[in-house]
């Protein structure tokens, strides 16, 4: 075994830990705090598949972002903070031999696919190279200049419709 | 190359030893008298009064939500600032569309005091 491989396990246990504590935690925010947990170790296994760009990604938008909307959401939603119900119901064992048969299904489905199933070969360039690709891509007109610009009118649309959502309420006689 | 984080993994490894070497350390060697004064949560040293857990205001959803639109634009900004300088004048008209586009939403949540505290 490599090192590679041994801290790929080692960040795999991580995560796995992470993940069922994330479900099984009884407390919302310490479930919210375990999620960063797994989702740190998944940009950790980017940047072991030198996708450095996917790692920035990770770090930036779900640890970052979407880390801290789920802990403001579970402020802002009432008593939710000091409950402590229990994780599972009647049919935690049906439920879970379930999810079990589907993801072997889905495990034995994709090893037959003969891309999936051979070792990917190595990267021909290094992570730079498909950064600077990426750059390259997004502002040329042949190939996903649309998608870009479209994705700030989507960007603008979400802000818009949130601060609609949650508007301060208009300050009476005031103009605010 | 996997190797270049290696020093970021010696940090993450390092905080993480630090901290709960701290915490272990006042586990063992702090002594513990609690009493009800003690365990009362701090308020500037006044006598606490309501609900600790009470529901924040929803401007903090709002700067959330901002913030993570934000933090998306600096994801497409980042693979573009690597090429800034191969793609020319071209590339950055074409950011600046899409600065622009967002800067309406930026007017937009400052117009209606999105981003004020009172």
């Amino acid at each position: 075994m490599t090192v590679l491989q041994i801290i790929f396990l080692g960040i795999s246990v991580i995560i796995v830990i992470g993940a069922l504590m994330t479900v099984s935690s009884p407390n919302l925010v310490h479930a919210a705090l375990w999620l960063i947990l797994a989702l740190a170790g998944v940009a950790a296994i980017f940047v072991l598949l030198e996708a450095s760009f996917l790692a920035v990604v990770q770090v930036a938008v779900y640890i970052d972002a979407i880390s801290i909307l789920i802990v403001i959401a579970v402020m802002l939603t009432r008593r939710a903070m000091g409950e402590t119900e229990r994780q599972i119901n009647r049919s935690w064992l049906l439920a879970a031999f379930a999810a079990f048969m589907v993801f072997s299904g889905i495990l034995s489905l994709f090893s037959q696919v003969p891309q999936l199933a051979n070792t990917p070969s190595d990267l021909v360039e290094s992570s730079e190279f498909y950064i600077q690709e990426l750059g390259k891509a997004l502002v040329n007109v042949d190939q996903s200049i649309i998608p870009f610009e479209v994705a700030s009118v989507l960007l603008l649309a979400a802000m818009i419709g949130a601060i609609f959502i949650a508007r301060p309420p208009e300050r009476a006689g005031g103009d605010s | 190359m996997p190797e270049d984080f290696l020093p970021i993994a010696v940090l993450i490894i390092l905080a993480t030893g630090l901290s709960f070497t701290i915490l272990l350390l006042g586990q063992i060697f702090g002594p513990r008298r609690p009493n009800p004064r003690k365990g009362s949560p701090y308020e500037s040293g006044m006598r606490p009064y309501g609900k600790g857990q009470r529901r924040v205001p929803i401007h903090y959803y709002l700067i959330a939500v901002l913030f993570i639109l934000f933090d998306v634009e600096i994801i497409f900004i980042l693979p573009w600032a690597v090429v800034l300088r191969d793609l020319g004048i071209f590339g950055l008209i074409e950011m600046g569309l899409f600065v622009a586009i967002l800067l309406i939403g930026f007017v937009y949540a400052w117009k209606k005091g999105a981003l004020e505290w009172d």
